[in-house]
């Protein structure tokens, strides 16, 4: 944390020479050796970690596969094909990067969950988190552009869909949002073009989710690192040192999580895709039911349940934009949801809700699936807007434990420090 | 003491297995990584070509593509081969006979890749107008080497021949390069 005091000692002169000139190893010892981290992390936070690997994986397969990848509307398909069969271990790497964007998704939404869960967007982490939010919509932008790449039927007019949701501008200054749709198409459909584009944008966005997870990182050693009772760290007892208790443990969830990335990469590598995606684009024939991959489907669910034109393109865009203002919509005095009797119940309603739109999303957009996205899709806002700032004025939260120390080791386990239990400051 | 003793050798058993067994694991998975620029098997499968020579007259020569590589194929004179036969091998950069560079009974056809081995530009003297250097063969025009009728380097910077690509005669007048 910002206050740490650094520990770093350098173990010979050459070491004491680069230390005095350019102080790097003492930021590596400093920040993920010597760091301070809570010692009743659970394995929700090793996720963290395992997005690190997701970002340098898909970063590595992604230049490897750019090696081999011809972006052009006449050879895109075919030259994915041919990483497929020809190139040597070409349907490996191919695989590891497909799947690494679902894992990679598994991985960000099991982080957010735990950030909602144990309130860690809460002061004095609300940078951390704002951040978290621009690192999960550029992500979101990469996945889409790489989507378009293989050139399949689902890239083709997965593209003509989400590109055209700029033409609901039109709605607000005729000509707009067309325009727009032009711009970003390079002409008047998707073509070769747009593909050549979104291949060139698609080998940027990584380097900046690179930046952002920089300054992510960063944040959260500026802030240290959330626990699951939402306490700070008081006592030196509330602590160990990263290395090695925090990095073993999260060099164990991710073995787990590798063997469950591994499992798809070789026996279910296109579990997670559409066949439809396998027929080269035909500009002149749609799928009958065109749905994007599963990640982005709650967000589909709420753009199909608004029966407005531009006001499902607002919502869907709305649904993210709201978790840049949680920090200040939600009131709790404290920041675990363990400690929260009745948040508890809404927060798991809310993840419902968002498997529920997962599933609507899927579904065709008629009939019942329509009635239950709208029902859905108020609660997601109504958590943030209204459960949020209510909840947290009316709820009496349970007593919190004095310190992590004494959470895991009972009643006077922690040597209880000045005055007894200063709950957190708002 | 002896328990203590115990406790180390079992530590370090652990982490030498552990480490060898990362060691194993993180070089399996970059081989792939690296393999991935090799040539892949249809680069491979375009490795050998063949080549009618019929219409190639006496003097004159051609050039094919084999793996992506010029290759110079002549139908030398009598006169050429005799010059290149009668070159006193001492002479030469890199000594060889003539007869080492050509298959027996065919001097008359010299098959070489036409790429210069000082670095890497393509040889004038296919083409009749050609410049052909000072000793009838090929010249490069880039820094300036000379090969003879056998395709030997003669003068300039190149240090080797022309390199001869493993070939064979399928027929009397096809031959299988590569």
């Amino acid at each position: 944390m910002s206050n740490h005091v650094s520990t770093y000692k350098p173990q010979s002169n050459i070491a004491k020479w680069f230390d005095e000139r350019l102080p790097i190893m003492r930021l590596v010892h400093d920040s993920f050796v010597d760091f301070p981290t809570p010692r009743n992390l659970n394995y929700l936070w090793t996720f963290g970690g395992i997005l690190t690997f997701c970002l340098v994986a898909q970063l590595v397969s992604g230049i490897v596969l750019a090696m081999h990848y011809q972006p052009s509307a006449a050879d895109a398909f075919n030259s994915i094909e041919r990483i497929r069969r020809d190139v040597n271990y070409g349907w490996m790497i191919r695989n590891f990067h497909a799947v690494g964007a679902s894992m990679f998704f598994i991985a960000v939404y099991i982080h957010i969950f735990r950030g909602l869960y144990y309130g860690s967007y809460k002061a004095p982490r609300e940078i951390l988190w704002i951040l978290g939010v621009f690192i999960f919509l550029a992500m979101m932008a990469t996945a889409f552009m790489g989507y378009a790449l293989p050139w399949g039927q689902m890239s083709f007019w997965g593209v003509t869909v989400i590109t055209n949701l700029f033409s609901s501008l039109d709605s607000v200054i005729p000509g707009v949002g067309t325009a727009i749709v032009t711009w970003l198409w390079g002409g008047y459909s998707v073509s070769g073009t747009t593909l050549n584009r979104f291949f060139s944008l698609h080998y940027l966005l990584p380097f900046v989710i690179t930046g952002l997870v920089i300054l992510h990182v960063w944040a959260l050693h500026v802030v240290g690192q959330n626990n699951p009772t939402g306490l700070d760290l008081r006592l030196k007892s509330d602590s160990v040192p990263m290395a090695p208790y925090a990095v073993m443990k999260d060099a164990v969830g991710m073995f787990a999580f590798l063997i469950l990335f591994a499992w798809f990469v070789f026996f279910l590598p296109d579990y997670l895709g559409h066949a439809d995606n396998y027929t080269e684009a035909n500009p002149l024939v749609t799928p009958p039911h065109i749905v994007p991959e599963w990640y982005f489907l709650p967000f589909y669910a709420i753009l199909r349940a608004i029966p407005d034109k531009l006001g499902g393109v607002i919502a869907m865009f709305g649904a993210i934009v709201v978790l840049l203002f949680i920090p200040w919509l939600d009131t709790s005095r404290v920041r675990s949801t363990k400690y929260r009797p009745i948040y508890k119940w809404f927060f798991w309603l809310f993840a419902f809700s968002c498997l529920a739109l997962g599933y609507l999303g899927a579904k065709p957009a008629d009939g019942v699936y329509v009635f239950w996205a709208r029902v859905f899709t108020f609660y997601y806002f109504a958590h943030f807007l209204l459960v949020m700032p209510i909840v947290g004025l009316i709820e009496t939260p349970k007593q919190l434990p004095r310190s992590i120390t004494e959470d895991v080791l009972g009643p006077g386990g922690g040597i209880p420090e000045g005055a007894a239990a200063a709950p957190e400051k708002r | 003491m002896a328990a203590e003793l115990e406790d180390t050798n079992r530590r370090d058993f652990l982490v030498l297995t552990a480490n060898a067994f990362a060691a194993v694991g993180a070089a399996s998975l970059i081989w792939p990584f690296v393999h991935q620029m090799n040539p892949d098997a249809g680069a491979q499968a375009l490795a050998s070509i063949e080549v009618d020579l019929a219409p190639v007259k006496e003097g004159q020569a051609i050039t094919v593509m084999w793996r992506g590589k010029p290759v110079f194929i002549r139908n030398r004179t009598k006169d050429e081969v005799a010059a290149a036969q009668k070159v006193p091998v001492s002479e030469l950069p890199d000594a060889e006979p003539d007869a080492k560079r050509v298959k027996a009974g065919k001097e008359n056809w010299l098959v070489t890749v036409g790429i210069c081995t000082h670095l890497g530009c393509i040889p004038k003297g296919q083409a009749l107008a050609d410049t052909k250097g000072e000793f009838g063969g090929w010249f490069c025009p880039c820094h300036g080497s000379h090969y003879d009728t056998s395709g030997r380097i003669r003068k300039g910077p190149a240090p080797r021949n022309l390199e001869v690509p493993p070939y064979e005669f399928v027929s009397d007048t096809k031959i299988k390069i590569g």
